[in-house]
């Protein structure tokens, strides 16, 4: 036993290298004709459509994100401790829903447009197209700033507005201060805010579906599902991989920078009162970017909701789709947060640099594309069923058929290696807590092994894991591309009948589930910020 | 009276609806070094922030060099007030090495003039080694000393020091103050330290002010606030001591349980004349060194509790009447609990107080 359940976190890490690999190696495949013709046509649109969404998305979200952050972190204005914590409600809405509620209400039959060529009898040929590139980079900024929003608040707030002092006494005046030693001095904590920004748009496959954008991850699924060239899809995801690989890197460089920068705890300064036009202005900026990431949204997914629920409504599917999603999220929070309280337990008993080798390769999953993840997983798990049902034919003669596709198995094992990043911060963190001195006062109380893991280990970790489970059932809950592409046939879930819907135009049959993925994804926010709150 | 460069009228600063600090005014010559020492929550702190430039005054008003920077209804912005400060975590600019930090204030100098006067500062703060490092990579001295050569770069009027050694080690605190109290001397700067240890602000300061609830309750050198208190806060919390009832005689002597104690009588007690007639009983404060031992007096106490110092023990003793005292003795006079030993007064001056009526 000893033995074995240390052994656990390098096989995690080998879990995790198999679909890494098996994508990195179609990229040497020698190409089919579908591969050939994806090159001379959509290949260099995709790149230039997936450049330019990255920069206007990362140059939105930062811009946005840093702004709200320094407002929040150092000025006082009115309702500026509610505006804090709202500012990451946008997190509970997933960007395709943000994405077909924006289609909906500003498209050429939208209500708006509607009604503005009703009012002013033109046909309104100024109104700038949603459709375009412009709108998915707006709805991606607004679903995605929470990110940038987040971390360089905590900079700000430690070290903001004492570093604008220094900078102060030494002649320097605060517009000048803030440009030469705040910005600067946050800037490792906004550039992983960006990193984490850029990881989702290119992960990112519901919003641009939603919108029509071709980029790597819808050329993906249409390569492997309306070509049926699963090789081609995966030489696709080989090239979005290498750019994946660029940003870990980067991102790893920033994490680290973020370390030596972190300043020692100072006492928190006051808040700078703004006053006047000064305030209308900031207040009037947050409320708007409140209004538009998640009040706006919110509100046109209630009124569809409750619309489709008065034309026949069929509550046996919805109930379906509720029941699967939570099979999933379930099986996926239970099965993830095992694998990694065995793994932190491992971590913390034989302390290596081989072990902590394994761990980070384990938890380097949330950088991959739920699309490059499907493959990854798909291939190899393909393949291996082949072999078991052919085994099983020439040992027994027994005609077994396939034991793997059309089993939860692949979904689930493509969430772990997704989600496992998710939970292992809050559980590693918490396991932080059981410092070794926990152990000997338990030890020198008479309490060992197992009781000692029950009596003082399990409550010190119970919060922990508490949030492990709650981020990994809502991520999988939102989760679209993995669970469109390796579902058994017929398992629909919330996010996929989403996709369907929406793809079909079909805004308020799409209401209602989207409505149930943001009211889970309300969960761990709520919790996250009571937990600030304390 | 010559200006001062530094002078506080009568400031209040009020959060909310809580005084901070409710009447603080005080002088401070250039060239000098003052310090305001006080309990946490005095308002030390916020009076130093005041003067800087980053809190605002209800009432009173600021001077530097006679010149009016914070009133009730004007404040200079802290970045025009050509005043230095040396935060209590340093504030050290984490992307900047030691040159670049102690060069930020000197953006107006032209670039051969900057790098001269931060060789000067580098040498004055003996750092020159670590000139191209990063904060992160220092230690916690260095990192202080860097944070006074970057206050000190720009030649400000005047250097705020808010606690500057409580993120230091206790055994590296005296030694650092009085080095700085040397680089602050040789560099002529006039400076206001704040802190709550008084080992500190004996070491580096001129002048000391102890705060309490907001105000300046004594402003004197360090000498006079241990033996001449002006009030029972400030005899309380600067050093060690005990209250004995006593009795008037005249203006220059009081009689208590040990003897009769001669010396001028403060004439900061509050008491009018009639009161500090004859035969008034008042509060004697009597300080470790002011009970000498003495094998031979004839005056005898218990020893009730020892406290043993290296050089000194510091013991508890009861008298007769079941007061106790305290009083410092080399250590080798080595007494133990319970034991009686001869004690004399030897103390030449008188600090006395109202009794408190109970």
């Amino acid at each position: 036993m000893t033995a074995s359940w240390r052994l656990l976190p390098f096989l995690v890490a080998a879990l995790v290298l198999v679909p890494v690999g098996v994508v990195v190696a179609s990229f040497f495949t020698p190409a089919n004709d579908v591969w050939q013709h994806i090159v001379e046509t959509t290949l260099p649109f995709l790149l230039v459509n997936t450049f330019w969404l990255a920069l206007g998305v990362v140059s939105g979200t930062v811009l946005l994100g840093v702004s709200l952050a320094w407002f929040t972190a150092v000025y006082e204005f009115p309702g500026r401790k509610f505006f804090s914590w709202a500012l990451l409600l946008p997190l509970a809405i997933p960007a395709y829903v943000t994405a077909f509620v924006a289609l909906g209400l500003f498209d050429f039959t939208g209500p708006i447009q509607t009604s503005l060529r009703a009012w002013s009898g033109s046909d309104l040929l100024w109104f700038p197209d949603i459709r375009g590139r412009m709108g998915v980079i707006i709805v991606m900024t607004l679903a995605f700033y929470p990110y940038v929003y987040l971390l360089t608040r905590n900079a700000f707030l430690s070290q903001g507005k004492r570093s604008l002092e220094a900078a102060q006494s030494l002649g320097q005046n605060r517009q000048r201060g803030f440009f030469k030693v705040v910005l600067p001095m946050a800037s490792p904590w906004i550039a992983g805010g960006a990193m984490l920004v850029l990881m989702e748009t290119l992960a990112d496959f519901g919003t641009v579906s939603v919108f029509n954008y071709d980029t790597f991850t819808t050329a993906i699924y249409k390569a492997w599902f309306s070509m049926f060239s699963l090789p081609a899809a995966s030489q696709l995801a080989s090239l979005l991989i290498i750019v994946v690989f660029v940003i870990i890197v980067l991102e790893q460089q920033f994490r680290s920078r973020m370390r030596y920068a972190e300043n020692k705890k100072s006492q928190r300064a006051d808040r700078i009162q703004l006053t006047g036009w000064h305030n209308f202005l900031v207040t009037g900026f947050v409320v708007a970017v409140l209004f538009f990431a998640f009040i706006l949204p919110v509100t046109q997914l209630c009124i569809w909701a409750i619309q489709s629920l008065s034309v026949d409504f069929d509550y046996a599917r919805y109930l379906e789709f509720l029941w699967h999603s939570f099979v999933l999220s379930g099986l996926a929070a239970l099965l993830t947060c095992s694998i990694v309280i065995v793994m932190v337990y491992a971590a913390r008993r034989h302390p290596s640099l081989s072990m902590r080798m394994a761990v980070r390769t384990a938890t380097i999953g949330y950088a991959l594309p739920g699309a490059v993840l499907a493959i990854g997983v798909f291939v190899p798990l393909a393949w291996l069923d082949g072999q078991l049902s052919d085994l099983a034919l020439q040992l027994f003669q027994i005609e077994t058929g396939l034991l793997i596709q059309g089993t939860l198995i692949i979904m689930l094992i493509a969430y772990l290696i997704r989600f496992m990043a998710v939970s292992h911060y809050p559980i590693d963190s918490a396991m932080q807590r059981v410092t070794p001195n926990i152990d000997e006062a338990a030890m020198g109380l008479g309490l060992y092994g197992w009781a000692m893991i029950w009596k003082v280990h399990i409550p010190i970790l119970k919060p922990g894991i508490f949030t492990a489970a709650t981020l990994v059932f809502v991520d999988v809950m939102k989760e679209m591309p993995i669970t469109l592409m390796t579902r058994p046939f017929g398992w629909d879930t919330l996010a996929v009948r989403v996709f369907e819907m929406t793809s079909e135009g079909e805004w308020e049959q799409a209401a209602l589930p989207a409505v149930t993925i943001v009211l889970a994804g309300l969960m761990p926010i709520i919790f996250f910020m009571r937990q600030t709150e304390k | 009276m010559e200006p001062a460069l530094l002078q506080l009228n009568s400031v209040r600063q009020t959060y909310g609806e809580h005084d901070v600090i409710t009447g603080l005014s005080l002088r401070l010559q250039a060239g000098s070094i003052g310090c305001l020492l006080g309990p946490s929550g005095c308002g030390k702190t916020t009076a130093l922030r005041c003067i800087a430039g980053f809190e605002s005054v209800s009432a009173g008003e600021i001077l530097l060099n006679g010149q009016c920077v914070s009133s009730a209804t004007s404040s200079l912005p802290p970045e025009q007030r050509q005043i230095g400060m040396v935060f209590q975590d340093y504030a050290l600019f984490p992307h900047l090495n030691v040159a670049a930090n102690i060069g930020f204030g000197l953006h107006q100098l032209p670039r051969a003039k900057r790098k001269q006067r931060i060789d000067e500062l580098l040498n004055v703060v003996q750092l020159a080694e670590v000139s191209k490092k990063y904060p992160h990579e220092l230690s916690g001295g260095q990192q202080q000393r860097v944070a006074l050569a970057r206050a000190l770069a720009p030649r400000p009027s005047l250097i705020l020091l808010d606690e500057p050694f409580s993120n230091l080690d206790v055994s590296l605190r005296e030694r650092l103050s009085l080095e700085v109290r040397e680089i602050l001397k040789g560099q002529g700067m006039t400076a206001i330290l704040v802190t709550h240890d008084q080992a500190e602000a004996f070491a580096i300061a001129d002048e000391i002010g102890v705060m309490h609830q907001g105000e300046i309750q004594q402003w004197d050198s360090a000498y006079n606030l241990y033996h001449r208190p002006a009030n029972r806060f400030v005899a309380n919390f600067i050093g060690q001591g005990v209250f004995l009832p006593g009795r008037v005689i005249d203006e220059r002597q009081v009689e208590i349980e040990l003897g009769i104690l001669q010396g001028r009588m403060p004439q900061q007690s509050a008491s009018s004349s009639e009161q500090r007639g004859k035969d008034r009983i008042v509060d004697v404060l009597l300080r470790p060194d002011d009970i000498v031992h003495d094998d031979a007096s004839a005056l005898q106490a218990t020893v009730i509790y020892r406290a043993f110092r290296g050089a000194e023990i510091l013991y508890t003793l009861r008298l007769t009447s079941g007061d106790t005292v305290l009083s410092l003795v080399p250590s080798h006079h080595n007494h133990v609990l319970g034991e009686k030993i001869g004690i004399k007064l030897e103390a030449d001056h008188v600090v006395v107080f109202d009794q408190i009526e109970s």
